[in-house]
């Protein structure tokens, strides 16, 4: 079951995200171990696959480090609902082929723990636990092409070839 | 309608006449910068897919920075992997340890920044170019991934924000000033996914380092670019730095171009800012925050490592004894060899600092002077995110050189103007 981890605060960096310290490797179970430490240091013990992070404004802004989407992948992280997100950050995910969902909503009706399903095709975020539902926009067609070629090298491969 | 220099340069470089905030556009890249920490995982990922491919080894500039000279065995392997790509595919601007230096001050200074193109950067402070009007903007690996087999990447074409900086700067008062009380106004996410303009008469008496820092700074306020018109100053810098005769194009604004926002600055009224932990965008006045104990102090980064930043400092230090753990961080080994030509050493040692060899260091909490729990240091760097210069629970307090230097004389935060 995915657990919503909730932090009601915007402008949450790359720094916080995956500490600059770590950034001696690009090994993505590493960089795991360390996810979100500087915000929660106890996130790593929490988090189980499949759980989504929830947060309001500006979702990883700062470095451009593409990291911080590696080090929320590599905890299993099935996605970030976030009110808006880092211009640079969004585009990493992307092109890394992690989705990122985009609600105004979520981050005040989801609870810290509420159990979330989440589908995609529709749009519709479920919160088990309150029984609210929050729609979102799914993302944009080239940005989905993207994702559904596994990221952005193999859609360049893809479409050059 | 008009187009910005923004647009302009986005349309040249995907070879269509006309482009407007929104449009999806497949642009041709002129620069790709390339560090040891982004640049390695690209390497990887090319490998990965087999297509270990360069598009063109001359456009392409190499140079680690952020842990060099390496800091530990798992950056000393990042190196190596850089190493090994740029031999093998012939990187002609590949500046190796002894030449290189941190990627924002380099690049423009070996005059790898023309007017006009299209500059892309694993890096976020990329945005740094735009000062030479031209678009620049921070990627990340898969991206610079992209750019580096192809030479092309699709860009949003970012709606423009105008800065109109009237006046002129006063005593104590510098650029970095100017761009915390900008970031301040607008807040971190107050340019995002936009492009800063920055207009005005302030702008003549403000040199290329000088406006390098604002547009430095333009992804502290979320944006995907900074720019600068073109003019004499811009002219005098490239006349100086660029290495071989290149033709570039100089676009301008129309005067019906379009802007989302002008906000408009009264440089001339303009106080000494400091921007309190943990964000840039909570800049105050230095009499709003004088007096408070620092531990230490950081003077250099891309955004004040440069020569101009390191006269203004050692200007105040100038037969003064640092009251602090003070650090003085060149830039590039060319700022290193002007400094010490021009004996800003003998002052700095002299006041008690210690300087140390061209690097991204602990701007970003890498190495070479990072904070202890609780610590707190005046910095000129560009960002005071929790744990950004060290321990979770250390502080950053972003100022200007001046600001910076005088702090550290007293120990505390300081008005830099009882010494000018």
């Amino acid at each position: 079951m995915a657990k919503a981890h909730v932090y009601k605060r915007d402008h949450i960096n790359t720094d916080e995200i995956i500490p600059a310290r770590y950034l001696n490797t690009d090994n993505e179970a590493e960089l795991a171990k360390h996810c979100m430490e500087d915000l929660d240091k106890d996130f790593v013990a929490k988090v189980k696959p499949g759980d989504v992070i929830v947060a309001g404004d500006d979702f990883g802004c700062g470095s451009s480090r593409e990291h911080a989407v590696w080090a929320i992948r590599g905890a299993k992280v099935q996605t970030v609902i976030a009110k808006s997100f880092a211009r640079i950050f969004y585009r990493n995910a992307i092109n890394c082929g992690f989705y990122l969902i985009e609600s105004a909503d979520a981050v005040n009706k989801i609870t810290n723990g509420d159990e979330i399903e989440i589908d995609y095709d529709a749009g519709m975020i479920k919160d088990k636990t309150s029984k609210a539902k929050i729609k979102f926009l799914p993302l944009p067609d080239f940005a989905l092409e993207i994702i559904r070629d596994g990221g952005l090298l193999d859609h360049i491969m893809k479409t050059s070839a | 309608m008009g187009m910005t220099i923004t647009e302009k340069i986005l349309a040249r470089a995907a070879g269509v006449k006309n482009v407007v905030p929104g449009q999806l556009v497949d642009a041709n890249i002129d620069v790709v910068m390339c560090h040891d920490v982004t640049t390695p995982p690209a390497i990887s990922m090319l490998v990965a897919k087999g297509i270990d491919r360069v598009f063109d080894p001359d456009k392409i500039v190499v140079t680690p920075d952020h842990f060099q000279p390496a800091k530990d065995v798992k950056s000393a392997e990042l190196h190596k992997r850089l190493d090994e790509w740029a031999k093998r595919h012939g990187i002609k601007h590949y500046y190796k340890l002894g030449r290189a230096g941190v990627c924002h001050a380099l690049l423009p200074e070996q005059g790898h920044i023309r007017p006009g193109e299209v500059i892309v950067g694993g890096d976020s402070h990329t945005c740094t170019y735009g000062a030479f009007a031209a678009f620049s903007t921070g990627i990340g690996s898969t991206d610079l991934a992209a750019a580096i087999a192809t030479g092309k990447l699709w860009f949003k074409v970012p709606a423009s924000l105008k800065f109109v900086l009237n006046g002129s700067l006063p005593k104590g008062v510098y650029s970095k000033d100017v761009i915390l009380a900008v970031i301040g106004r607008i807040g971190v996410d107050g340019a995002l996914y936009r492009a800063m303009e920055f207009v005005g008469p302030a702008l003549a008496g403000m040199s290329m380092e000088a406006r390098m820092t604002m547009t430095n700074m333009a992804i502290e306020a979320g944006a995907k670019n900074g720019i600068i018109p073109f003019d004499d100053t811009t002219k005098a810098y490239l006349q100086e730095h660029l290495k071989e005769k290149v033709k570039y194009t100089v676009f301008e604004s129309d005067a019906d171009a379009e802007y989302l926002a002008t906000e408009v600055f009264d440089c001339s009224k303009l106080e000494p800012m400091v921007a309190l932990p943990h964000l840039p965008s909570n800049a105050v006045p230095i009499g709003q925050c004088a007096g408070k104990a620092m531990d230490q102090a950081y003077i250099g980064s891309c955004t004040n490592g440069r020569i101009e930043d390191l006269r203004i400092a050692a200007k105040i230090m100038k037969g003064k004894q640092v009251a602090i753990r003070t650090l003085i961080v060149s830039s590039t080994p060319e700022v290193w060899k002007q400094a010490a030509d021009e004996g800003l050493f003998d002052v700095f040692y002299n006041a008690g600092c210690v300087i140390s060899a061209p690097t991204c260091g602990a701007c970003l909490g890498g190495f070479m002077g990072v904070l202890a729990e609780g610590e707190k240091c005046v910095s000129t760097t560009n960002r005071n995110f929790v744990g950004r210069m060290g321990h979770p629970k250390s502080e950053v307090y972003l100022a200007s050189p001046a600001t910076a230097a005088a702090s550290a004389i007293e120990g505390k935060l300081t008005d830099p103007r009882k010494y000018l």
